[in-house]
């Protein structure tokens, strides 16, 4: 079976990724890529993201991941790092509708996409995208670990294909792991959403 | 019985932070002055630390100190095999020998780096039977195992453990050790003498132990002010957890303040502090220091500090009469108990077959000897589930032999009310395994299924499975607390932890119905321990439902009679008079009088004493209870109450019936169908016990099909470091669609009654598999989980990879 939509497939994220050269897959790299610090010789950038509708101009190491500025330089700790190697999907955000591992893209790469994050996604009257609304309706999450890369992926795959079959979103969701095991859930969160949006 | 609360779903008052991301895990805090702590950890299996000479590092620009196993335990680390906060003794590669903390990670790696850490080599093991083995190499210094005696060394003869690992049975005298190394009850001789005329099966098994693989790694941040240590932290039980990691860190209870409004993942290794010591590391580094402190935890660390299921290298002999009856198990396990301890898993294993087919004759022997791997410890159904996938295909070959159908063997030999199990033949607070059974058999048309058994589709060929799961679900002796302030909303203390099973609110709503409340005016206070809460059992086991539904509505009973008893001293009467409906306690025979929630709870503050927790406190209460109740005294209207302990096991059951379609050319097999059951007392929460049981699942396909942790047996080195090496279940590992459902029974012995079921879904479905790929291979039985592809294609192809006893060690590929 072919994937719902081909942009959400993970070879394509993988040759993302290795386009990027920023996987992140050891623990010095991991700390590089936290953009903590700049190495000898490195110019730092003050660069301008396009985050949640809104432009914020941040200061960015060069080997700095999208996840990591996200959330230890504009504080947006909705993302969360699961394992920063590209394997649990639990930093999943959008870049121009796309759902993209933040964990391994760099965000000097990112200075023309349009960046969302699950913060992004309420209404500004405290109403919950449809997704939200359908994962609170399912009661998608356990733990809720993953649950924010499983709602962006979620809302990936409905703008892609806003009236899925449970066999498509169920690939449609495939990039993003969930240890509690709560799938069947989340796919009850993802029909509903499709329902009500 | 209508219920106003139980039985129905709610919205658990935290699933919006989660989906919105607001809610906090510990890695998300931040603090003004902030230092980052990096582990330098061991990278050999075994050693012994000569000397640390950290002076370069320490003089780098950026670098604000270390922290080291001598200034930890400066009267010398602790003399148990358990996990340390740093040790001069490593017995696992990735254990933390030291912290250093930088004003940034980077910069802590970088000094780390330039740490120079004199190791003294010792010898190492990764299985066991090399480690049983008369000569063979100990994980620790002083034996190979520990138990109440302290270290001690269990050898076998070199024939001994060749022989149990081809596959025979061990030796009548093989020596037995660990925590619960035996246990028989039943006349064992008489059981096997009863089934020669039926069914007896005898062979080894093995399963894996893996890594338990929460989604949040177990980081922490932790600052001192005012004396009072302020701890980020990540946990499966907030005030069980908390309680215990005050001792562990060495602050006064009531000095330590433990946040923990959610934690992403715990499944057995976050449940008790003597699991999780790493987070004492940034709260001695901040005292250190008097700086803030974050500690990240990497994928990568998870696997060495994050803890593991014990391993099993076993053999069984199982009996069954011409009736079918299970008249006698032998069963001996070899467990892994790695480089740390770990836990009773083969007791608990031996155990389950006792209770989940009331087995007459039951003689269990093990011997629990450590490796130096990664600490074991509880991880969802220790034992009881890493047997459910051994014992499924064997009642199934029982059957065929005895001419039964596959379910009434099990209905044959299934656990009732009045029953007993275990080796202390212990009552069952109530059991409804036969009505589980004849559920799951009717909601997934069981014998209308079975004419597509063995069924061929071109390579493919149709499976059939039942499997069944059992753990001890409930605890007592813990201590609940409800408030009531002048606005009359009623306000329930609960210190469960908040791992995703929503069991914290869940079990508050007991209290609600006690007092007939609106959930709209209730309040769960939580997530921190200023907030002053009771303590409760380790959230582990199955427990939390079962504990807590008693504490919940044992404090709000106590608050009920203090109603009734305000009410009666102003509105004239005794408080017998009185009942309660609509926020007002009134008298039964004149509705008109009586007074509002609010209006009593205003009187209880006047009146103080008992009425606001100042005096006549339950003498029973914990210490940690009694903190919390003191700093609430005077604040309110208190409700609070000491639950006494229990004697019955109150278990936890599921059936899981399933149908697979196995490709004989891959190998892989495709879950058409899956029906799960739970047996667990009266529903509180319909959504959340789905949650479990559907979660549940996806473990149980995990255990049965995909996950295991390799290591490396030259070096001792893990080969497992990322989810991909080690593979959890996916989306597209697990059916489209698991169906759900439950008795609905209650159970006696909880007021609501309610018992546990986070634990058995994993072992009904391990179980429900294992007997599906069997049936597709015409019966054969691989005594083994996870069964992987590669084992089923050798078994097709005719090789005897599969066959070979105890070849594959829990631990290697």
């Amino acid at each position: 079976m072919q994937p719902v939509n081909p942009q959400l497939t993970r070879r394509r994220f993988i040759k993302g990724v290795i386009a990027s050269g920023a996987v992140a897959g050891t623990t010095s790299l991991w700390y590089a890529a936290n953009g903590q610090s700049r190495p000898a010789g490195a110019v730092e950038r003050m660069i301008r993201l396009n985050v949640n509708g809104q432009d914020r101009t941040v200061d960015v190491a060069p080997q700095e991941t999208l996840a990591s500025t996200l959330r230890y330089k504009l504080g947006l700790t909705g993302t969360k790092l699961g394992c920063n190697r590209g394997e649990c999907g639990a930093c999943t955000v959008l870049v121009d509708d796309v759902p993209t591992y933040g964990c391994s893209v760099l965000t000097h790469s990112m200075k023309d996409g349009r960046i969302e994050t699950v913060e992004g996604l309420e209404a500004p009257d405290g109403t919950l995208h449809p997704v939200q609304q359908g994962f609170v309706d399912a009661l998608g999450p356990q733990c809720g670990y993953c649950t924010p890369g499983q709602v962006m992926a979620a809302v990936g795959l409905l703008r892609a294909n806003p009236n899925p079959t449970r066999q498509e979103a169920r690939m449609g969701m495939a990039g993003n792991i969930c240890r509690c095991g709560s799938y069947d859930s989340y796919l009850d969160g993802v029909m509903r959403a499709a329902e009500i949006g | 019985m209508a219920y106003m609360h139980i039985g129905k779903d709610f919205v658990p008052p935290d699933v919006t932070g989660k989906v919105t991301g607001r809610i906090k895990y510990a890695e998300d805090y931040t603090r003004e002055g902030m230092v980052y702590a990096r582990l330098l950890t061991s990278p050999i299996p075994h050693a012994r630390v000569l000397e640390i000479d950290a002076a370069e590092a320490l003089a780098m620009d950026g670098v604000y100190g270390i922290l080291t196993a001598d200034e930890v335990y400066p009267d010398g680390e602790p003399q148990s095999t358990g996990l340390k906060i740093l040790t001069n003794h490593p017995t696992l590669v990735g254990e933390p020998i030291l912290a250093l903390a930088a004003v940034d990670e980077k910069t802590a790696e970088t000094a780390i780096a330039a740490i120079n850490v004199t190791f003294e080599r010792l010898p190492f093991v990764l299985d066991p039977l090399d480690s049983l083995r008369e000569g063979g190499p100990n994980a620790f210094v002083d034996g190979n195992t520990f138990g109440r005696q302290g270290f001690t060394e269990a050898k076998w003869s070199s024939d001994q453990v060749a022989s149990f690992r081809a596959g025979n049975a061990p030796a009548e005298d093989a020596p037995t050790t660990g925590p619960i190394p035996t246990f028989a009850y039943g006349d064992l001789e008489a059981g096997f003498a009863a089934a020669a005329d039926g069914f007896v099966y005898e062979g080894s098994f093995t399963t894996a132990g893996y890594p338990h693989h929460s989604m949040e790694p177990r980081s922490a941040m932790a600052y001192w002010e005012d004396g009072k240590l302020y701890l980020h932290g990540t946990s499966q039980s907030l005030t069980a957890l908390a309680n215990d990691m005050a001792g562990i860190i060495g602050v006064a209870k009531e000095d330590l303040v433990f946040i923990n409004a959610a934690t992403g993942g715990g499944f057995g290794q976050r449940a008790r502090a003597g699991s999780i010591p790493s987070m004492a590391i940034p709260a001695k580094m901040s005292q250190k220091l008097n700086r803030p402190v974050m500690m990240r935890i990497t994928r990568e660390e998870e696997f060495t500090i994050g803890g593991a299921r014990q391993g099993f290298q076993g053999w069984i002999k199982v009996g069954f009469r011409p009736d079918g009856v299970m008249s006698a198990c032998d069963i001996f396990v070899v467990s892994d108990n790695g480089g740390k301890g770990g836990g009773a898993d083969a007791f608990s294993a031996a155990d389950c077959i006792s209770i989940l087919y009331q087995t007459e004759a039951v003689r269990f022997r093990g011997a629990s000897v450590a490796t130096n791997t990664a600490h074991r410890g509880a991880q969802r159904g220790p034992g009881q589930n890493q047997i459910a996938p051994i014992i499924s295909p064997i009642m199934d070959a029982a059957a065929d032999a005895l001419g039964m159908s596959r379910l009434d063997i099990r209905v044959v030999n299934s656990a009732q009310t009045g029953d007993v199990g275990g080796p202390q033949r212990q009552p069952l607070t109530s059991a409804y395994m036969p009505e589980a059974l004849q559920q799951a058999a009717n909601d997934f048309d069981w014998e209308g299924r079975q004419s597509r058994r063995r069924q061929r589709n071109g390579s493919k060929v149709t499976g059939l499975g039942i499997g069944q799961g059992y753990h001890n679900a409930g605890r007592s002796g813990m201590d609940g607390i409800v408030m009531m302030g002048a606005d009359g909303r009623l306000k329930i203390h609960n210190g469960v932890g908040n791992l995703g099973t929503y069991s914290y609110a869940s079990t508050s709503r007991a209290a609600a119905e006690a007092l007939k409340m609106p959930w709209e005016s209730c309040d769960i206070i939580t997530g921190r321990t200023d907030y002053h809460l009771p303590i409760t059992s380790p959230q582990d086991g199955s427990n939390s439902i079962f504990t807590n539904t008693r504490t919940c509505y044992g404090a709000a009973m106590d608050m009920l009679a203090k109603m009734k008893e305000i009410a009666a001293q102003g509105l004239g009467g005794e408080p017998a008079d009185y009942d309660i409906s609509d926020e007002r306690v009134h008298r039964i025979a004149d509705g008109g009088i009586g007074m509002s929630y609010a209006e009593v709870a205003q009187r209880a503050m006047e009146l103080g004493g008992k009425f606001t927790g100042e005096a006549e406190l339950p003498e029973e209460l914990a210490e940690w209870t009694q903190i919390a109740a003191s700093r609430l005294a005077g604040t309110g209207f208190m409700g609070i109450y000491h639950d006494p302990a229990h004697s019955n096991n109150p278990p936890g059951f599921t059936v899981t019936c399933t149908e697979i379609e196995l490709d004989l050319e891959t190998g892989k097999y495709e879950i058409l169908d899956m029906v799960s059951i739970g047996e667990c007392g009266t529903v509180m929460h319909p959504q959340g016990l789905k949650n479990q049981l559907v979660g549940g699942a996806v473990w149980g396909i995990g255990l049965s099909a995909l996950e295991r942790h390799l290591y490396d047996p030259q070096n001792g080195l893990p080969a497992s470091t990322g989810y991909w090496q080690s593979k959890v279940p996916t989306y597209l590992d697990t059916p489209a669609r698991i169906e759900t459902g439950w008795v609905d029974l209650p159970d006696p012995e909880n007021p609501v009654g309610a018992r546990g079921i986070g634990e058995p879904t994993q072992g009904s479905v391990s179980a429900a598999l294992t007997a599906a790929i069997s049936d597709a291979l015409d019966g054969h039985i691989f005594g083994a989980a996870p069964i992987t592809t590669d084992m089923i294609i050798n078994h097709v192809a005719g090789t005897q990879e599969d066959a070979v006893a105890l070849a594959q060690n829990n631990f290697r590929g």
